[in-house]
């Protein structure tokens, strides 16, 4: 191997903060044209030494180097200048404006008396734009586009710049597979133009497919790079979190109970169209499809979010009509939601009124809350569930997301609910913290629980589920069980492609 | 162009980095953005004293008290709707409806049974906001800004324009409300007492208070844990409604006459004493503790100014600069700075 300079060279980063020494010393070096992972549990740094990366914070030993220039950086504008770009994990793009103005925001091309030149706004703009191969122009609202399309105008954005180093945060959280082949041809692409690329993710398969190199950071502290041909996932989740991890394909299976529900021909509008399922209990039924498959949107139905337009719903055997969230719970289902944030949490509240809110009601000493039987509540939910959190009074906005969604999944399991439907139950949240709660959804089956569990994932679905359902564009293509289910007829599924149904 | 702001690099918010944000809050700045309003106040009282010892003196100090109830008790009903993350702006001029309303039925159908019928009415005004906003889900501040001028429009129809007078001052009890004692304790600081006392405990301990902080502080996350946000929403108007009334009655029974106008421009100063008591105007915080602070507070400040020889008129500027002021220091507080770039 030849010496060659590195895109980004970071040396010796120390970055405290009163009582906490947040980066220790971190080095690792991204090469020109190289894919270079950075990963870590959630508070190992990560988002710490971005920040250092990108002018947010300053560090207070150690040097940034960009190619052979050593830089201080004192801003994000800075950063940007000097050729680092960041691709963020939620995006920030002004939607009511079109692709190009997003793109060359506060550098729009002008004509004479400051006019916007919008011919050659929009003549650069589909450049770039055929560059990425997009399926959409320069003019469109950037509201109407699809998060993946959205993203791909981020990208965009930074290949307006001479970028020497481009780092990805998370930028596949909330892409379909085939959006996912796109973004990867992109990173290649940038490849190639010897772009230095620095990925954060906690997707193992992602992680193996496009990278060279993955650099780990545990506690603050730089634990090795390892050479991504010569390593395997253990290797990486050893050094991550100092333990073996447990990913396989679910083999367990329980006892089944009687049907708990039961969906015919149950219609909305254009978002699904006849579907069918049942679900036992001590049963985990897997809904697996790509984004905007219908997925969701069949969970809010059966949680009463929606109306269906056709189609029975039946519970325990009886025909039922689900009128609201009041009425669902109420009939015993809970659905722990998507976004965590935005519809599983009230983030300004504590982590004991998170926990008992739908039950508030049942919660009383006169007109009074019940105070100590909340607590008492949280107490058994937590230790039930290893909630790692220094106490009930702490807000839930400050706990990580994988102690999040489990004072949400907290939340359901304490209304004891006959069918609990998980909605993408570990997006976004460490990779313990993800075999923890797979293992806590094999557990609830065994107790009896009637689980759906909706996933853009294939490791998790596999790994959870007694029964797959595929969804491709609102309709159910097949239904497997965990032991004839293979990768690729999952993925023909999914995909559209055979329209075979299985019982 | 630049987009790194601080909280889309905060995607993993762990307890480890949100334990450093916190610590690293604790600068000057920090601490005034945290403690602004009570630094602010702490200066205010001893530059008024020190202009004029009367300040400091119980009598002046109970005279604030009294005259800050009718601001208090509306103040009280405000903050529900605040902490459940809407605006009332229509107060001010439906405590005028209920003020004339109830002066009005004094004398057709008697004090006995004109208090209820006010109270009625006004709570079918507070009916009618609380469906716009929360079944109908219409914006709070167009609602309420729209009320005020529909209220006023109509306290004017009702009463012709005219003010409205009791006509035998003399012969009724119906003074006591405003001017009367109780084991020395004046009745309008009674009624803002035990009212304070009954909605705080409302607010803090029962489930619909709960209720109102899960609504404000993220209603979608409510309403997928089954709370009806939309009944929870018109709950919190009607018992704004029913302070105004509070208010209405006390301020028609202290003078036991009235002009059409006598609530204008109190929407701003209750408003204004909720967020100085810490209120989010984003919905999800505040106490009815801290609405009390935040009314004695501002009862404090003008009734400092009028000592310091100030003309009334300068208050309604002091207002406008309060309000700004405990603005900026709320978004302040959560930053942790004064000023930031971003966000």
């Amino acid at each position: 191997m030849t010496e060659q300079t590195p895109a980004l060279r970071l040396e010796g980063i120390v970055k405290t903060f009163p009582g906490v020494r947040a980066l220790d010393n971190v080095s690792f070096s991204v090469m020109p044209g190289e894919v270079h992972a950075l990963m870590g549990e959630n508070g190992a740094g990560k988002s710490t030494l971005m920040k250092v990366l990108g002018g947010i914070y300053q560090p207070e030993e150690g040097r940034i180097v960009v190619g052979e220039e050593s830089v201080v950086m004192t801003s994000p504008l800075e950063a940007k200048s000097k050729g680092i770009v960041f691709i963020h994990q939620e995006l920030s793009l002004a939607e009511e404006l079109s692709v190009a103005e997003n793109i060359y925001l506060g550098e729009l091309p002008r004509k004479r008396f400051g006019l916007v030149d919008w011919d050659r706004l929009y003549a650069q703009t589909d450049e770039i734009l055929q560059k990425l191969k997009v399926g959409f122009d320069a003019r469109t609202r950037v509201g109407d586009l699809s998060i993946a399309n959205q993203q791909m105008v981020e990208i965009a954005r930074a290949l307006t710049v001479d970028a020497k180093a481009v780092i990805f945060d998370e930028p596949t959280a909330s892409l379909t597979d085939a959006e996912k082949v796109v973004l990867f041809d992109v990173i290649a692409d940038l490849q190639s133009h010897g772009v230095g690329i620095i990925y954060i993710s906690h997707r193992m398969e992602e992680i193996f497919k496009i990278t060279d190199r993955i650099s780990v950071l545990r506690d603050g502290q730089y634990r090795g790079t390892l050479t991504t041909a010569e390593t395997n996932e253990d290797e990486v989740t050893q050094l991550m979190i100092g333990r073996k991890l447990d990913l396989r394909r679910n083999v367990s299976h329980h006892e089944l109970g009687g049907v708990a529900i039961e969906v015919r021909n149950l219609s909305c509008g254009d978002l699904f169209h006849d579907v069918s399922f049942k679900v036992r209990r001590g049963e985990v039924v897997g809904f697996y499809g790509l984004v905007g498959a219908g997925r969701t949107e069949i969970a809010e139905t059966l949680f009463g979010l929606r109306e269906p337009s056709a189609g029975t719903i039946l519970l325990d055997g009886e025909e039922t009509v689900i009128h609201s969230p009041i009425d669902a719970i109420a009939k015993g289902i809970s659905l722990v939601p998507e976004d965590r944030k935005g519809q599983g949490l009230v983030l300004g509240m504590n982590c004991r009124d998170n926990m008992t809110l739908p039950q508030i009601d049942d919660l009383k000493a006169g007109p009074f809350v019940a105070e100590g039987s909340e607590i008492a509540i949280f107490d058994q939910y937590r230790d039930r569930l290893d909630i790692r959190t220094p106490g009930w009074k702490q807000q839930v906005g400050n706990l990580s997301g994988g102690n999040q969604q489990k004072i949400v999944i907290g939340k359901w399991l304490s209304m004891h609910p006959n069918v609990l439907i998980v909605d993408e139950p570990t997006r976004g949240i460490d990779v313990g913290s993800k075999s923890e709660i797979h293992n806590l959804i094999r557990e609830l089956a065994a107790q009896g629980y009637a689980v759906i569990v909706i996933s853009s994932e294939m490791p998790e679905v596999l790994h959870v589920s007694d029964r797959i359902v595929a969804m491709y564009s609102g309709r159910i293509m097949c239904t497997f069980t965990s032991e004839e289910v293979t990768e690729d007829n999952l993925i023909q599924a999914i995909s559209g492609i055979t329209t075979d149904t299985a019982a | 162009m630049s987009n790194i702001s601080g909280n889309q690099m905060g995607g993993f918010g762990s307890l480890k980095e949100e334990a450093m944000t916190r610590l690293s809050k604790s600068s000057i700045g920090g601490f005034l953005a945290r403690q602004g309003i009570l630094v602010a106040f702490a200066f205010f009282i001893i530059g008024f004293t020190i202009a004029n010892e009367r300040f400091l003196d119980p009598d002046n100090i109970m005279g604030v008290v009294r005259s800050s109830a009718i601001l208090g008790v509306m103040a009280l009903g405000v903050t529900f709707v605040v902490i459940s993350g809407n605006l009332d702006l229509s107060v001010g001029s439906m405590m005028s409806f209920s003020t004339i309303v109830v002066l009005d039925l004094h004398d057709k159908i008697g004090p006995t049974l004109a208090i209820p019928a006010m109270f009625a009415m006004t709570l079918c005004l507070g009916a009618i906001i609380g469906f716009l906003v929360g079944y109908l889900k219409l914006n709070s501040l167009i609602v309420t800004l729209g009320m005020l001028s529909a209220i006023h429009g109509l306290t004017l129809t009702y009463s012709g324009g005219k003010n409205m007078d009791i006509s035998d001052k003399e012969g009724t009890w119906f003074g006591v409300f405003g001017q009367g004692d109780l084991l020395g304790i004046p009745v309008p600081i009674l009624l803002f007492a035990l009212l304070a006392a009954f909605l705080g405990m409302v607010l803090a301990k029962t489930p619909f208070g709960r209720k109102v902080y899960a609504v404000g502080g993220n209603g979608v996350a409510a309403t997928f844990s089954g709370i009806p946000r939309a009944r929870v929403v018109f709950t919190c108007y009607l018992m704004s409604a029913l302070c105004v009334a509070t208010a209405g009655l006390i301020q028609a029974s202290r003078s036991l006459g009235s002009q059409n106008t006598v609530g204008q421009g109190l929407e701003l100063e209750v408003l204004a004493a909720v967020i100085l008591g810490g209120a989010s105007l984003l919905g999800g915080s505040g106490t009815i503790f801290k609405t009390v602070i935040g009314v004695l507070i501002l009862g404090f400040i003008q009734n400092g100014l009028l000592l310091v020889g100030l003309q009334f008129y300068v208050q309604y500027v002091v207002t406008w600069i309060i309000i700004i002021l405990a603005v900026w220091l709320d978004i302040a507080a959560k930053r942790g700075k004064l000023w930031s770039q971003i966000a």
